[in-house]
C-alpha cells in the first residue's frame, strides 16, 4: 500500500518549538544545591512537625524536593541494569482486561481513528517518514507478559505484543547514542524514558493486549510497554516519537512526579 | 609496653550518650518522622485494607507526587544516618555493651517487675530486658523497612531481592507492617522517656558520666530500687 501524505506535523510547525518549559527547568535540574537541600531537610522537616501544616508547596521547599528527585534520577540511572530482565509470567495469570487508569475516567477517552493516524518521527531520526497503524502492524512482533506496577502501589500481569522499540528505532535510523526517547500522545500527554531504557529487551510499542488489538482506553492503536518503569512512564496513544539529546519535563515530572521512575 | 596505654584507653570516661550518638538519635527522628507521614500519604493512594486510611491532618504532602518527593528524600537521611549509627553501635563496641546478654531470666522477671510496677529506673546506664530487645527489636525493623523498600522501589533492578518476598503486594504487607512495629516502638519509646524524664534529658544532654573501665552499672547501684 502506498505511504499516506501525512497531516501536517506538529514536528514541523512554521516556528521553532517552544524553549521556554525546557530553559525554565534546565535551571532546575542541573541546580544540585546539596547545602540548601541539607538546611532544607533540617529545618522543614522541624517546620512541619511544629505547625501541622504543609510547606511541601512553597517554591523552596519544592526547588529542593525536586531537586533531589533530580539527583535520584541521576541514581535511577547509575543502578539500571540494561540487559536484566524483569520475571516475565504465564499466559493464565494475565489480568482481561488490564486495569485503566489515566488523569481522566475511561468515559472520557476519545477513541484514535486508526485508519487516518499516523505515528509521526522527529529529531535524531534517519528516515523521519511517518507510518501508518497497517505499517506498523505489520512489523515483527515481540511478546512479554509482565508485572505493570503504578505509582499508586496496585499492579497487574499484562500480555503485550508489538514491534520491539530497539528494533524499530534501529529500522528508522535513530540515533542510539542520543539521550532521550519522547513520546507525544493523542491527549496531549507526553513521557520520555532514558535511551538505555528504550534499548532495554523487554520495551516495546505494544499494539496488542492478549492477542487481540488494544482496546481504545489502553492505547489503541499505539502505546509503550517497557517492564522497567512505573505505569506512567507508559505513554498510550501515540502519535509522535522523537529521539533528542535535549531534557524536557514531561506530563507528570512537571506535575513533581519523579522522571526516570525506574522499577 | 603497650599495656599502660591500652589501660588508660579503657579507662576513659564518657557520657552516658556520646554527642555523635545524640545527633544521629535526633537526625533518626526527623527522618522517621517524614518517612512515615509521607508513607501514609502513599499508602492513601492505593489502601492495602479498604477501612484504613490516614486524614489528610496526619499526612505529610498535599498531594501524591509531594508525598513521594518527601519520602524519596527521607530515605536518604534515614538509609545514611542509619548506616552510621549502626556502625557507630558495632565499632565503639555500645551495642554489645548495653544490648548483651538477653537471659530468659532475665526477660521474665523485668516483665514481672513491670506488671508489679517496681521496674527502676533510677539508673540509665543500664538497659533492663524488655528495653534491650525493643531496641534491638526496633533496629532489625529498621533494616528490613529499608530493605522491603528498596525491593518496592526497585523490584526489576532488584529483583534477587525482590523475589525474596513472593509478590509485589506482599513486599508493601512487610514494608507495611514494619511501619506498624516502628509506630508502635515509638508510641512506647516516646510514652516511657516523659515517664522518666532525665532519660530524655540525657538524650539531649548526654546523661552521666561513665567510665568505660569499670562494669556497667557500677556509676549507680543495679535495678534494686523500688517505687
Amino acid at each position: 500500500m502506498s505511504i499516506r501524505t501525512p497531516t501536517p506535523s506538529i514536528f514541523r510547525p512554521s516556528k521553532a518549538i517552544d524553549q521556554s518549559v525546557l530553559t525554565e527547568n534546565r535551571a532546575l535540574v542541573e541546580v544540585i544545591n546539596r547545602r540548601g537541600v541539607l538546611r532544607g531537610a533540617v529545618s522543614l522537616g522541624a517546620l512541619t512537625m511544629l505547625t501541622g501544616c504543609d510547606v511541601s508547596e512553597d517554591d523552596s521547599v519544592q526547588k529542593a524536593l525536586r531537586t533531589v528527585s533530580a539527583w535520584n534520577d541521576g541514581v535511577q540511572e547509575a543502578i539500571f541494569r540494561p540487559d536484566h530482565l524483569a520475571r516475565t509470567f504465564s499466559a493464565s495469570q494475565v489480568a482481561k482486561p488490564p486495569r485503566f487508569n489515566a488523569h481522566f475516567s475511561i468515559d472520557e477517552v476519545k477513541p484514535v481513528d486508526g485508519a487516518s493516524w499516523n505515528l509521526e518521527l522527529a529529531g535524531r531520526i534517519g528516515d523521519k517518514r511517518p507510518w501508518t497503524a497497517q505499517r506498523i502492524y505489520q512489523l515483527p512482533e515481540q511478546e512479554i507478559i509482565i508485572r505493570h506496577i503504578c505509582v499508586e502501589g496496585w499492579d497487574y500481569i499484562g500480555q503485550w505484543s508489538g514491534p520491539n522499540l530497539r528494533a524499530f528505532l534501529e529500522r528508522v535510523g535513530a540515533d542510539l547514542t542520543a539521550k532521550y526517547v519522547y513520546f507525544i500522545c493523542n491527549d496531549d500527554y507526553t513521557e520520555s524514558i532514558d535511551m538505555a531504557t528504550a534499548l532495554h529487551p523487554q520495551t516495546i510499542l505494544a499494539t496488542k493486549y492478549a492477542n487481540e488489538v488494544i482496546a481504545d482506553p489502553f492505547g489503541y492503536p499505539l502505546r509503550l510497554r517497557t517492564s522497567t518503569k512505573l505505569g506512567y512512564k507508559n505513554a498510550k496513544w501515540i502519535k509522535a516519537i522523537e529521539v533528542t539529546n535535549d531534557f524536557r519535563e514531561t506530563f507528570w515530572s512537571k506535575q513533581g512526579f519523579n522522571w526516570f521512575a525506574g522499577i | 609496653m603497650s599495656a599502660p596505654a591500652v589501660e588508660s584507653r579503657t579507662r576513659k570516661e564518657h557520657r552516658l550518650h556520646p554527642l555523635p550518638l545524640r545527633i544521629m538519635h535526633w537526625i533518626n527522628a526527623v527522618a522517621i518522622f517524614i518517612m512515615i507521614g509521607s508513607g501514609w500519604k502513599i499508602y492513601n493512594d492505593d489502601a492495602i485494607f479498604s477501612v484504613l486510611r490516614f486524614p489528610d491532618a496526619v499526612v505529610i504532602g498535599k498531594w501524591a507526587q509531594y508525598g513521594l518527593q518527601w519520602h524519596f528524600f527521607g530515605m536518604w537521611i534515614f538509609v545514611l544516618n542509619g548506616l552510621a549509627y549502626l556502625s557507630y553501635g558495632v565499632a565503639s563496641g555500645r551495642f554489645w555493651q548495653k544490648l548483651f546478654p538477653i537471659s530468659l531470666r532475665e526477660i521474665l522477671t523485668t516483665v514481672g517487675d513491670a506488671l508489679r510496677f517496681r521496674l527502676g529506673h533510677d539508673d540509665l546506664t543500664h538497659y533492663n530486658a524488655v528495653q534491650k530487645i525493643l531496641y534491638l527489636g526496633v533496629m532489625l525493623i529498621g533494616i528490613l523497612i529499608v530493605i522491603s523498600g528498596l525491593a518496592l522501589w526497585k523490584p526489576v533492578q532488584f529483583s534477587e531481592l525482590a523475589n525474596l518476598f513472593g509478590n509485589f503486594q506482599t513486599i508493601r504487607l512487610v514494608h507495611f507492617f514494619c511501619m506498624s512495629a516502628i509506630v508502635a516502638f515509638i508510641l512506647i519509646h516516646v510514652t516511657l522517656a516523659l515517664l522518666v524524664p532525665k532519660s530524655l534529658v540525657a538524650m539531649v544532654t548526654g546523661g552521666p558520666t561513665i567510665d568505660d573501665g569499670k562494669p556497667p552499672g557500677a556509676v549507680a547501684p543495679p535495678i534494686e530500687a523500688t517505687h
